[in-house]
């Protein structure tokens, strides 16, 4: 099988493309920037996923489309965000359509059908969209009803989103984490108590790679969006205290109340990017996420994707503190 | 007035393609607009189901009913005219109401038997419509509402307020009031949404002009126009043949017991359930679907008729009267040193059931007795039994709410009690027009010699002799109906299983148990002890006791032996005269067993099993349970001879489950109780026939071993229902109480039915309320390596029933980590 993988940059999809590339699929990774290529079964692509005319040739020949490129963070225009996450995304349903592409696997995140309440074994919730302040959320909840809406008799798709992912090698939860315990400027929002769902990295990487084999026109998860996790709720201050474990350093967080929390979060991020460069310290949906539950039923995604998480909760700590003292002797 | 809008009925529940507009002819000869909610049944054979709304609301009243109750069945609900989204056409009186729900029956051609749900004015409409239309209706549900004000008593003060002249508009019309103050009566409670619907139609003023029309039509007295054609309705209930069937909320403060209970006297086929936490709008605040089905689907077989266990014919008095034991020591009181002969004994009981009968108890009549653990006590409930009157048995270990709620569930005619117990009965409104009587004024009364001396008939075994509560472990104590025979059975079972004779005598620390001893015939000891409180039950106490009567068995609660090894010193001597030691009421642990072995060298540590409704069950003593080991749950020993246990599939399995499966314990003996008192759905529940047995649904999960001992492994309503199967509790409990520094520990389910997860509360000396400190979530998980346990809590104290301070409830604490797990509160 021949696959399209967009956003190869990210850990997640350079993780999928490689085991694709692995196992023998032949891969195509579009990005921006071409990096060295890690196995012999994978071909980069350099373009932009925002021009429609690099999209449609790297789609030349292939049976599937993995959709991971997308503009993350809060920093940047509506106007920044819309053009890569929706018009890429639309560039990206195009092509499928062009070259009659059956197959496509949809990155999509937990945040596009977020509402800030406490979320507790729900099923995936349709994305919502008229958020006025958080771009990346409103494009990619855009995006993916988009995407969902294109499923059809001819294409196939299906969207995962990937719920607090982290491991080795992760800067976003882990490395932040991690810097901040360092600088001693960890800040807990609320009591910490929230249960809240992660993913290990590798479950992350076979969820796609599982609905990549499952998702064909007509098949259980096409046109539905998943919610992936380790089944594994902990709170929120399980998880940090565990990953400051595996990195060594002290978890000793300053606790600041869920409003005050939210309240600052929804200013800083307004205020953020007209005076930094770069990511703000913390946002009202960080906020929002680490100070309510968020779990979900694992139940859908599982049986329709026929998929299990491989790594359980235990085995990826070890996993992370192993990671850290290696790059430590380095 | 317009129909509602599709989104008003999304925001409030109601599934807009139920909303309906009908023009109906009606009997006046004008034709009305009626609005009317209509869910459609799958089932073209199953009977339409209307339900009729009172006042100040409107169709919305029964939007639980419409969402939850089986597809199978049609239900419409319609605005009556003038009230909800209907046509407002002024003030109409009772005749025409009744009138008009012919109208709109006719005129939507409903065809086949009707149902009749109705609450509030609205029953008094459905009563009137089932009278005047016998043939068409099938059966009737009511909530809250009544035909006519119970004799002895005032209109509802609320609704006299409401009608009454100058403040009836402003109430009803001008101001919201009316609508909003019935949002907002005591009860459960309503979400914001229910608020939010109940009030929908009745914004401004004109449209509350029908709300103060239908409160002017209450009438209070004979004057009023329609007084004469309610009572006409009133006298004709007698001749409805259908079943009827109540769901009272009982903090109504407007149709309170007293309107059921006049209900229950006008049908002939009529059952009540009484929902303890509930109100004036019990329909909206608790799920009635699965009551109006059951009632639905039983009326149409034939309900069998309540037949209980026959029991024991020996009375329960007899052997008070035995004339060979006349000078033996009955009763010894440790509390005041006092004592009685069996020949005293005999004639404080027949003094005292004289006593009652002068001051008008009666045969069948329920008379609660609210008496600390004395001879006292013990002499009354024999009197009360030998006239046949009914006692209401609830301890004060239920806490003074609890006493008060099981009191006033059980509609006594009669409180007798020390003084202070009377007050309280009078002022906290117990039992507002029961006959107060102080003991003191029976003890006053002329002295009878004895029973024989007593010139009055006897109760029949199958006669109803007392109500015993339930602890509240698992919700409000429920009441539980014993007849004479079966009280005497669970006497000659004991006496059976624990080999009593004559030369016997016992030390009973718990008080309903104490009232058996003079049933048994053997000397009966009450240690000095706070019967509130079990833990207060000192080792000197219980000797002193043991001393006084030479007693040969010794009955204490879990925690009362705790507190006799807390306080143990080496001068015990008659301690270690007995020969068996028996606790129950909660799991006893091990050690103290083994503990009071030393107290008790020559003593059978014995635990028996059984719940309120069936006692015993089965039986362990402490030498078998030390044989038996460790399983999965708690072991209770094999069930007593005449004692059929069976493990069937939880939620309404009747066939017995393979050896070692898991399931719900169900359990039928001669000993076993009538059922539940006022409680007809939850009665309907527990019980079933098979085998030729009535079986009765204890609530526990577990499962019986190939060598037929039982296990308990928790409560049905505590397993933890999770996306990879179901768990029960217990089994997980007993492995992480083996973590040093555990003193107790709970598992709970947070998230709904199916997606469950599991966490672990522990109960430490040291504890905060906190997530538990690393160490102690490493071995938690490590105790149970199949299993996810998504958080470890650290408690100082579980919550624990007040009786025996010892049952966790599982339901509170699963409420209490959902809260703080999902990051509401620390």
């Amino acid at each position: 099988m021949k696959v399209l993988v967009t956003g190869a940059g990210s850990l997640l999809l350079a993780g999928v493309a490689q085991q694709l590339a692995e196992r023998g699929d032949e891969v195509i990774c579009f990005q921006r920037r071409v990096v060295e290529k890690s196995h012999p079964n994978i071909a980069m692509f350099a373009g932009d996923i925002r021009d429609r005319g690099s999209v449609t040739e790297a789609a030349i020949g292939c049976d599937a489309i993995i959709h991971g490129a997308a503009r993350v963070g809060v920093m940047g225009s509506w106007e920044d965000f819309y053009s890569t996450n929706v018009d890429g995304t639309i560039n990206i349903l195009r092509a499928a359509t062009e070259h009659q592409i059956s197959r496509l696997v949809y990155v999509s995140t937990p945040s596009v059908a977020h509402v800030g309440q406490a979320i507790e074994g729900d099923i995936a919730s349709p994305a919502t969209i008229g958020r006025k302040h958080a771009h990346y959320a409103e494009s990619k909840a855009q995006a993916e009803i988009l995407a969902l809406l294109a499923n059809s008799e001819q294409l196939g798709v299906v969207a995962l989103r990937p719920h607090l992912v982290w491991g080795p090698g992760d800067t976003q939860l882990v490395g932040r984490i991690v810097e901040r315990a360092r600088q001693g400027r960890l800040v807990m929002v609320g009591s910490g108590n929230a249960l809240v769902d992660s993913t290990y990295i590798d479950n992350a990487v076979s969820a796609h790679i599982a609905a990549l084999d499952s998702i064909a026109p007509g098949s259980r998860c096409s046109g539905k969006a998943y919610v992936i996790s380790n089944g594994e709720p902990r709170t929120v201050n399980e998880l940090m205290s565990r990953i400051c474990l595996a990195a060594e350093v002290e978890f000793s967080p300053k606790h600041i109340p869920a409003v005050i929390a939210r309240n600052i979060g929804s200013v800083i991020e307004r205020i953020w990017p007209l005076i930094r460069k770069d990511e703000p310290p913390i946002t009202r949906f960080v906020a929002e996420q680490l100070g309510t539950a968020h779990w979900f039923d694992q139940r859908p995604a599982q049986e329709d994707l026929n998929w299990k998480p491989q790594v359980s909760l235990d085995e990826g700590f070890v996993r992370l503190a192993d990671w850290f003292r290696s790059q430590e002797s380095f | 007035m317009s129909a509602p809008s599709a989104q008003l009925l999304g925001e409030i529940g109601l599934d807009p393609s139920w909303s309906h507009i009908i023009d109906v002819p009606s009997h006046d000869g004008q034709i009305h607009r009626w609005h009317y909610l209509d869910r459609p049944g799958l089932d073209n054979d199953a009977p339409t189901v209307l339900c009729l709304h009172g006042n100040p609301t409107w169709s919305y009243l029964w939007s639980r009913l419409l969402n939850e109750l089986n597809e199978k069945f049609r239900v419409i609900a319609p605005d009556h005219l003038s009230m909800g989204f209907s046509e407002q056409i002024g003030p109409r009186r009772y005749r025409d109401r009744v009138a008009d729900i012919n109208d709109f029956v006719n005129a939507l051609g409903v065809s086949g038997p009707i149902w009749l749900v109705a609450q509030d004015w609205g029953g008094a409409i459905a009563m009137g419509y089932a009278v005047a239309h016998s043939e068409r209706v099938a059966g009737l549900v009511l909530s809250n509402t009544g035909i006519a004000v119970p004799s002895g008593r005032k209109a509802p003060r609320l609704i006299q307020i409401s009608a009454s002249g100058g403040l009836h508009r402003t109430i009803t019309r001008n101001t919201s009031l009316f609508v909003r103050g019935t949002a907002y009566l005591p009860g459960a409670g309503l979400s914001r949404q229910q608020r939010q619907g109940l009030v929908a139609p009745y914004v401004n003023r004109n449209q509350r002009d029908g709300i103060a029309g239908f409160v002017a039509d209450v009438p209070f007295n004979e004057k009023h126009e329609s007084f004469g054609d309610i009572a006409e309705v009133a006298a004709q209930l007698p001749n409805l043949k259908v079943p009827v069937r109540l769901w009272w909320g009982a903090k109504d403060p407007v149709f309170n017991d007293d309107f059921a209970d006049d209900l229950m006297k006008r049908f002939t086929d009529v059952q009540i359930q009484r929902v303890a936490n509930s109100g004036h709008l019990a329909v909206l605040e608790t799920s009635i679907a699965a009551f109006v089905e059951r009632t639905i689907s039983q009326a149409r077989s034939v309900e069998p008729e309540e037949i209980g266990a026959e029991g024991s014919s020996e009375t329960l008095w007899s052997r008070i009267m035995n004339p060979s034991r006349k000078d033996t020591l009955a009763i010894h009181d440790g509390a005041d040193q006092s004592s009685v002969t069996f020949a005293e004994l005999d004639s404080r009981v027949a003094t005292f059931a004289q006593a009652l009968v002068q001051r008008g108890v009666e045969a069948g009549q329920r008379v609660a007795v609210l008496v600390p653990p004395s001879i006292d006590l013990i002499a009354l409930v024999y009197a009360c039994w030998r006239i046949g009157a009914v006692t209401v048995i609830a301890d004060r270990g239920l806490g003074i709410n609890g006493l008060g709620r099981a009191v006033k569930s059980s509609r006594v005619q009669h409180v007798v009690g020390i003084r202070s117990a009377v007050v309280a009965a009078r002022t906290l409104r117990w039992a507002p027009r029961a006959s107060l009587i102080e003991l003191k004024s029976l003890q006053n009364s002329m002295q009878l010699e004895g029973l024989n001396q007593l010139g009055r008939p006897e109760p029949t075994h199958e006669d109803l002799a007392a109500i015993l509560f339930t602890s509240g472990a698992t919700g409000p104590a429920k009441g539980v109906r014993y007849t004479h025979g079966q009280l005497g059975a669970q006497r000659d079972i004991l006496q059976q299983v624990y080999n009593i004779s004559d030369t016997d005598s016992f030390v009973a620390a718990f008080a309903p148990f104490a009232l058996f001893g003079p049933a048994l015939g053997i000397t009966t000891g009450l240690a000095d002890m706070d019967v509130t409180s079990p833990a207060t039950l000192t080792a000197k106490a219980l000797d002193d006791a043991c001393r006084a009567t030479r007693a040969t068995m010794v009955f204490a609660s879990p925690a009362a032996l705790a507190n006799v090894l807390k306080t143990a010193s080496t001068n015990l001597s008659s301690l270690k005269l007995v020969r068996l030691v028996m606790s129950a009421g909660a799991p006893v642990p091990i050690d103290t067993l083994r503990q009071m072995k030393q107290l008790c060298p020559d003593a059978e540590m014995h635990t028996p099993y059984g719940m309120t409704e069936v006692l015993p069950v089965a039986d362990l003593s402490l030498q078998q349970r030390e044989a038996v080991g460790e399983g999965l749950g708690v072991c209770v020993g094999q069930p007593v001879d005449g004692c059929h246990v069976k493990i069937v599939a939880i939620e309404g399995g009747t066939t017995n489950l393979p050896t070692g499966e898991c399931g719900e314990v169900v359990v039928s003996a001669r000993w076993m109780s009538l059922g539940y008192n006022r409680l007809w759905l939850t009665q309907q529940n527990a019980r079933f026939e098979s085998d030729g047995l009535t079986w009765h649904r204890t609530g526990d999960v577990g499962h019986l071993d190939s060598d037929g001992n039982l296990w308990i492994e928790g409560r049905v309503v505590h397993m933890i229902h999770g996306s990879h199967g179901s768990i029960t509790p217990v089994p997980l409990e007993v492995v992480c109480e083996k973590i040093a520094g555990v003193k107790r520990a709970a598992a709970v389910g947070i998230g709904e039915k199916g997606v469950q997860q599991l966490v672990i509360v522990l109960e430490t000396d040291q504890a905060k309320e906190d997530i538990a400190p690393p160490h102690f979530a490493t071995q938690v998980r490590e105790s149970l390596p199949d299993l996810d346990v998504v958080a470890i809590w650290e408690t100082k104290k579980l919550p624990v029933d007040i009786r025996h301070n010892s049952k966790i409830d599982r339901t509170a604490l699963a409420q209490k980590m959902q809260k703080v797990l999902s990051g509401r509160s620390r």
